[in-house]
């Protein structure tokens, strides 16, 4: 494997063979019959738990089985929005650990992952709504993060394009702003951490779908795939959307259920809009993608789904709240919908951990919210296998957690994995 | 748009219906004789199968009543529905 840094010297001189001699940037191997560790899913919290397994941990002989194509799961069907604004200690600490990690990530992988802290504004639209933020603004600055109130003057002028006007469906009282917070472009993620793990000897195995894990005696020995069986001494799960049908391949059952969410892209337009906006109160997240399309996501569809496609009511409904706070978004034509399959677990908050097997591990449940996790959730993942235990900053997402009644309600709505 | 049988008023749209969740659940008959475990698996954990689903479903927008509906999480087709003591049994041939 050819060691090529991505830099201005190496594009310099690729530009002078017209682009030709660039190497792969990861190999296809066979898989081998036997790793320390196998990871099952090659999204980007699968890649990163890879990565940061050889890198941090000194744990190279490591696989990632996927069943289609990298990234070609959640990791590629997200609205690219990183933030750490949480309320929770737990939350707070875990995302804030994950949002340091994607501010050195282009550095780190030597990949440009196109990290834009463009800020993520919360729009709040009556007093209780105020309240609410500015506890959780004040709970963020008490963890160290940054966090900011808006007034609806400072909100106007941030976000000109906002109908900030009295008479709006959601008229808009102020803001709750996390600056640091922002857009990453989600397919490079999945290759930057795939190029890098590569790179420290890890087999990335596409189009191998794992149909059986094997245990014995209470312990893990390995995978069974659709290109055979691997033995394994250790085997992490990445496969948010489909964590149930894993663990149940384990004989567990989990507190998840899963849904479909979709998000949907407008035709391009000239720059607009340069800062992720969101509201609570109209079920809406908006921001525009480099290429000029205006991004939207909001509701799950509110049933149990596998599906990765959704139904237009949604659609809509999501569409009605973008309208209601950019009237501008009424002309434009919709390019694009799709959706994905979430793990949304019984308390809203992820599961990243030990399974009750020993030697096998799990990241998911991640909800809405998995995409900024993706850093630290691989980071904290890769900790877990290695020393056979949590890191104090995932310790709070334990499985077990459900057992102990030590549940991570973000919002505060119980047992309805839809409200979430 | 799932058209989802409504048993006492017919098929209608989706968005007149509210999701109840998996309808395979029973709530324990005397919550005083349950242990830690039973209450766990009752408030927590589920199948969450891929493919045929037994739900609740409530006709918010009609005649207000809860009901399950036999529907598949993979492709979203919808096999039958029923009233909330039926046995939504096996799956149509297609």
């Amino acid at each position: 494997m050819p060691d090529v840094r991505y830099s201005i010297f190496s594009l310099a001189r690729n530009a002078l063979s017209h682009h030709q001699g660039w190497p792969l940037a990861w190999r296809s191997p066979q898989p081998k019959r036997e790793y320390d560790v196998v990871i099952v899913g090659g999204g980007g919290h699968g890649l990163a738990a890879a990565y940061y397994l050889a890198k941090l941990h000194g744990i190279s002989n490591v696989a990632v089985v996927e069943k289609g194509w990298l990234g070609g799961g959640n990791t590629g069907r997200n609205t690219t929005i990183v933030r750490s604004n949480y309320l929770l200690e737990a939350n707070a600490h875990f995302y804030e650990h994950s949002l340091k990690l994607w501010e050195g990530l282009t550095r780190d992988l030597n990949y440009n992952v196109m990290f834009s802290q463009r800020g993520v504004v919360n729009l709040t639209h009556n007093d209780a709504q105020i309240d609410a933020a500015r506890r959780r603004g004040n709970a963020m600055r008490l963890n160290g993060i940054d966090a900011e109130w808006l007034s609806v003057g400072e909100v106007r002028s941030m976000v000109p394009l906002l109908n900030c006007s009295p008479g709006a469906r959601f008229p808009i009282n102020g803001a709750l702003v996390q600056r640091r917070g922002g857009t990453v472009r989600h397919d490079a993620v999945a290759w930057g951490y795939a190029r890098a793990a590569d790179a420290c000897g890890v087999d990335i195995i596409q189009n191998c779908e794992v149909t059986g894990l094997r245990i014995d005696g209470g312990r893990v020995a390995g995978v069974e795939t659709t290109r055979g069986d691997i033995a394994a001494k250790k085997v992490g799960l990445a496969v948010a959307g489909n964590s149930s049908r894993l663990a149940a391949m384990a004989g567990l059952r989990l507190p998840i259920e899963s849904h479909v969410l979709q998000a949907m892209v407008t035709e391009p337009l000239k720059p607009v809009l340069d800062t992720v906006v969101t509201s609570g109160a109209a079920h809406v997240y908006i921001s525009q993608t480099d290429k000029g399309e205006i991004l939207m996501g909001g509701d799950l569809d509110f049933y149990n789904s596998y599906a990765q496609r959704g139904n237009l009511p949604t659609l809509e409904h999501v569409i009605q709240g973008a309208i209601s706070l950019f009237p501008f978004l009424s002309r434009l034509r919709l390019m694009r919908t799709w959706g994905g399959v979430m793990d949304m677990t019984m308390d809203g908050s992820p599961i990243l951990g030990k399974l009750p097997v020993e030697g096998l591990y799990m990241d998911g449940g991640w909800c809405y919210g998995g995409f900024k996790a993706t850093p630290g959730a691989g980071w904290c993942h890769a900790w877990t296998i290695a020393n056979d235990a949590p890191h104090p900053l995932n310790a709070a997402f334990r499985l077990d957690r459900f057992h102990r009644g030590a549940l991570l309600d973000e919002k505060g709505v119980g047992a309805s994995p839809q409200a979430h | 748009m799932l058209l989802i049988t409504c048993p006492w008023c017919g098929p209608r749209a989706h968005i007149e219906f509210t999701y109840g969740g998996d309808a395979t659940v029973d709530r324990p008959a005397d919550p005083d004789a349950v242990s830690a475990e039973e209450w766990l698996d009752h408030i927590y954990l589920r199948d969450n199968p891929r493919g045929p689903h037994v739900e609740w479903w409530q006709h918010g927008a009609g005649c207000r009543g809860w009901f399950k509906v036999r529907r598949d999480t993979w492709t979203h087709r919808i096999h039958r529905s029923g009233p909330p003591g039926a046995d939504l049994g096996e799956d149509e041939p297609r």
